[in-house]
């Protein structure tokens, strides 16, 4: 068996992988970080995505072997260094943007990336951005609207949660 | 603590922001599959990719031999070890006094196959991947049969039935209201309108799949299922008493954190009792995770009725009588609660917010080849609210009544609560008039003609369309719905434990799966008791903590859970009051609670509530004699009445006509949910349901074909609703009180979902009516509006 090496939120790890284990399953079983998700088995959901060397990336969609050397990084290390939570993720909080949390990470990783490439997007430039992203729970309305807040308030804008 | 400040730190009424967020914003949620058990194993099964067939030949031998693989069993290890099948908990007689027909639902396939999907073998092995490649290497042999699948033909008898008890594939026939009345006033009546549609069938799609994993403890003689549920208590009880004969006692049921149910995970499922049955079979944990592919064919879809619906009315557009025949898919299995969805939360909601006088159902369940169908978000309820909000709108078109004009010359009106209707229910208190109103406000209906004309001038087709629902939840009198075929009591259960320092633990049988109840529970605790909502903890989902409860569905949660706990705080405020009276040395008579004090009135002498805990659990100086210490109360309550949530939605869409592409221009919601405990949370759930809904009217569609194979069985096939499809909503609440719960609340869970399938359509509808279009079935793609355009052009250019 293969041996594949990464840096996972930071931390660099090592571990011997069948050649078709999955990025996702790797992480989810071998390193037990399960806070990222499997919602489906065709690349649809989101619920799995992960920042790899920086991008946004659907980590059903690749092989554990294929992260080789890469820069990871899973809901599980994107709060503060403090442990609190990042604008991002309490702007979610804040404006409901989640109900049973299933697609929660994968929704939360998506706009990570979004907003990095993106400062100040719109609402049309925020759902079409998450257009992989499939949530049953909310609507969307509030996960939309977390976003816009978050992206707000990293610009130094303040909107009021309601 | 004073009371204002409890209820500023999370009473109710506060959109307090949810506790439960930051260990799912953080990765740290338990869901099923997170888990692992020492020594776990893994099942995957082998499902019949044919609809129907014989089964001739199923060699596992050389699946055995595979590395990995620890064992392998079919139908017949099933049918040996003499377990039950998977039980159905409503009994529905048809109209001529004949139970339903009732086929047996093996774990495993016993003989026959009568869906794609139906498990056939299961394989245990030390990986998923080792069960996966073990199951593909199985050799099986079915004989195919006939599949049935169209509702209409089957019912006709042609070719081999799904079930043999059933040769016409009817599994009841059955009506309510009053069929000679409703058959007179048609006979005098100026205009009947008349319309048959579809109810397109649905793919739930929590996007959690169902997981489970069994747990067998040789040594305590305990089985432990730890599941995807909504009611862990109802699948002890079902999984326990009719399929694998486990006492209670002995079987633990855990369902922690649930990644959405929208009703598919209210069911017992076959793949629940196989793992807990044979993880005791193997002496080790065996965990199974449907893949999604899996889920599409194995989950309780929903919808999916044929009816023909008749309005009859007067000169002045006043509804006489309305008559409804439905032919409603039941799937290849009665699911748990799948026979009570079309008949008892379907016909009884068939008056809607009307006076009618007369009402008539008639409804026919027929078994198919396909995937069981059973309750999904709203439950017979969107159903019926599509069937009348679609009618009286063609019935406005036929008569050149404006769709609201009509519905106000119809509405109840405020002053008739409480109101009988012709199918079965009381509504206890409503304002239709308020939530209309609300709604035509909040979408400046007014305006509307404007904003058509400027639509017209792009050559764009500009539509509003209205939709007035009626749910009935806080599911539901015990004895009632026994009455009407219920194998189940439907109250809930809750402990309240006043822990010795004052803080507070509560033990509720309803069940959170996104809704939010270890937030809502402890605001509605917090507001009663007048202590920090800091300082209570909500415990759902487990057998072994909570008391028996019937879980969360039917937008049940707060009418009926929150009942429970309420009374259960009600009963340690009396019993608090007793040990105030003695500690303060007065009459309990003069013991008031307020403010989250025990106070003698009229006096200044005050226990503060931690101070009255503390004595309850070391009564030095107690009433020892009068009272036993500690301080905690269970309250079952069941429901006097179901409650009956309502409202007006509108929905504008622009048509191009060119295309046949539909935009959503906008959405406005007016519900009136009674009293509202988190506006956050309530909107939140119209949110979800609103897409729900505007998801089954635009875009989601489950398709068989004529073979019983599932098209659209992927997320590439099945078009769940995007980020990109909808604008964002605009909602708001009206209140009346429910009637005949302490906090006046009604549910809010499932409003969204029944009221905009109809709110949509009727847009659309409203946007071709220039073209003589009076109706089209969902979902509105694009191809279907652009084709029925295509049809109405030759008409209006012969006019």
């Amino acid at each position: 068996m293969p041996t594949v090496s990464m840096t996972v939120n930071g931390k660099a790890v090592a571990s011997d992988v069948e050649g078709r284990t999955l990025l996702v399953d790797f992480l989810r079983e071998n390193l037990r970080l399960t806070g990222t998700h499997v919602g489906c088995d065709t690349l649809q959901c989101g619920a799995c995505v992960v920042h790899v060397n920086g991008d946004s990336v659907k980590a059903c969609s690749m092989l554990a072997l294929s992260a080789e050397g890469a820069e990871i990084t899973t809901i599980e290390g994107i709060a503060n260094p403090d442990g609190s939570l990042s604008v991002l993720q309490r702007a979610f909080q804040d404006h409901h943007g989640l109900q049973c949390g299933f697609c929660t990470p994968g929704m939360v990783m998506s706009a990570a990336d979004l907003l990095k490439r993106n400062a100040n997007p719109s609402e049309r430039e925020v759902r079409e951005w998450l257009e992989g992203n499939l949530c049953r729970c909310t609507g969307y309305h509030n996960i939309v609207k977390a976003i816009l807040a978050a992206a707000a308030e990293m610009r130094g804008e303040k909107i009021a949660a309601e | 603590m004073p009371r204002d400040e409890a209820v500023a730190s999370g009473g109710i009424g506060k959109a307090v922001k949810r506790r439960e967020d930051v260990r799912f914003l953080t990765g740290k949620g338990t869901y099923t599959d997170d888990m692992n058990r020492p020594d776990q194993t893994y099942c995957v099964f082998l499902r019949s990719n044919v609809a129907h067939g014989q089964i001739t030949r199923v060699d596992t031998a050389a699946a055995s031999a595979m590395p990995g693989v620890v064992r392998i069993f079919t139908g017949e290890d099933i049918a040996a070890a003499g377990l039950g099948g998977v039980p159905c908990g409503w009994e529905i007689t048809s109209s001529n006094g004949e139970k339903m027909k009732e086929p047996a639902h093996p774990i495993l396939a016993q003989g026959k196959v009568r869906h794609v999907g139906d498990p056939i073998a299961a394989v245990v092995a030390e990986s998923r991947e080792a069960a996966k490649d073990a199951a593909e290497a199985i050799g099986l042999e079915i004989e195919e049969m006939g599949a049935v699948v169209n509702m209409t033909t089957a019912i006709q008898g042609h070719g081999a039935p799904v079930h043999d008890e059933a040769e016409d594939n009817l599994c009841y026939d059955w009506d309510l209201g009053d069929k000679d009345a409703t058959d007179a006033a048609f006979a005098n009546a100026t205009h009947v309108t008349t319309l048959e549609f579809v109810n397109n069938r649905m793919i739930p799609n929590a996007m959690e799949p169902r997981a489970a994993i069994g747990e067998y403890d040789a040594a305590r003689d305990q089985h432990t299922l730890y599941t995807t549920s909504q009611n862990p208590h109802v699948i002890r009880l079902l999984m326990g008493a009719f399929v694998l004969n486990i006492p209670e006692h002995k079987l633990r049921v855990m369902a922690p954190d649930v990644g959405g149910g929208f009703g598919s995970k209210i069911f017992h499922y076959a793949e629940e009792a196989f793992v807990t049955w044979a993880s005791k079979e193997i002496g080790r944990p065996i965990k199974w995770t449907a893949e999604r592919s899996e889920s599409f064919v194995t989950d309780a879809h929903g919808r999916d009725h044929v009816t023909k619906a008749e309005l009859a009315m007067d000169s002045e557009g006043k509804f006489l009588a309305l008559r409804a025949d439905t032919l409603a898919n039941m799937g290849a299995y009665l699911s748990t609660f799948a026979p009570c969805v079309p008949t008892w939360l379907h016909g009884t909601l068939l008056a809607g917010q009307y006076a009618h006088p007369a009402v008539h159902c008639r409804v026919r369940a027929v078994f198919t080849n396909t995937v069981p169908v059973d309750a999904y978000r709203g439950a017979g309820r969107p159903e019926a609210t599509y069937l009348l909000e679609r009618l009286i709108n063609k019935a406005a078109q036929e008569i050149g009544l404006d769709q609201v004009e009509i519905r106000r010359r119809n509405f109840i009106r405020p002053d008739q609560f409480p109101y009988d209707t012709p199918v079965a229910l009381q509504y206890d208190t409503g304002n239709y008039l308020a939530t209309l109103a609300r709604a035509l406000e909040m979408a400046d209906y007014a305006g509307f003609n404007a904003r058509k004309a400027e639509s017209a001038a792009r050559g764009k087709l500009r539509g509003i369309g209205l939709s007035c629902y009626i749910e009935a939840c806080g599911i539901a009198p015990s004895s009632l719905v026994g009455a009407l075929g219920a194998r189940a009591g439907l109250y809930e259960a809750a402990s309240v434990r006043v822990n010795p320092t004052g803080s507070v633990s509560v033990f509720t049988g309803s069940h959170s799966h996104g809704q939010g109840h270890e937030t809502t529970f402890a605001q509605v605790v917090a507001d009663r008791l007048g202590i920090p909502y800091e300082s209570i903890e909500i415990v759902h989902g487990d057998t072994d903590r909570v008391p028996f409860g019937m879980g969360t569905y039917g937008s049940r949660s707060l009418a009926v859970g929150g009942t429970a706990i309420v009374n259960a705080v009600d009963k340690v405020i009396a019993k608090g009051k007793k040990i105030a009276a003695h500690l303060m040395e007065a009459s309990e008579a003069d013991v008031v609670f307020e403010d989250g004090q025990y106070k003698v009135a009229g006096t200044d002498k005050a226990k503060a509530f931690g101070e009255v805990s503390l004595a309850a659990y070391v009564p030095h100086q107690y009433p020892i004699e009068d009272i036993e210490p500690g301080l905690e109360e269970t309250a079952f309550y069941d429901p006097k009445n179901f409650t009956f949530p309502a409202g007006s939605y509108l929905c504008e869409v622009e048509v191009d006509p060119d295309t046949g592409k539909i935009e959503v221009l906008g959405f406005w919601a007016a519900d009136d949910f009674g009293n509202v405990v988190n506006p956050m949370i309530v909107e939140g759930q119209v949110h979800g349901g609103l897409v729900q809904g505007l998801g089954q009217a635009f875009i989601e569609n489950c398709v068989y074909d004529e073979n019983g194979q599932l098209p659209s069985g992927s997320y590439m096939d099945y078009a769940m609703p995007r980020a990109g499809d909808f604008p964002s909503f605009e909602v708001d609440t009206c209140v009346t009180a429910c009637t005949h719960n302490p906090l006046g609340v009604k549910g809010c869970g499932e409003a969204g979902a029944i009221g905009a399938p109809p709110a949509l359509v009727n847009a659309v509808v409203d946007a071709l009516s220039a073209y003589g279009v009076d109706h089209i079935d969902m979902p509105l793609s694009p191809q279907k509006v652009w084709a029925t355009i295509q049809a109405a052009k030759p008409a209006m250019a012969a006019e």
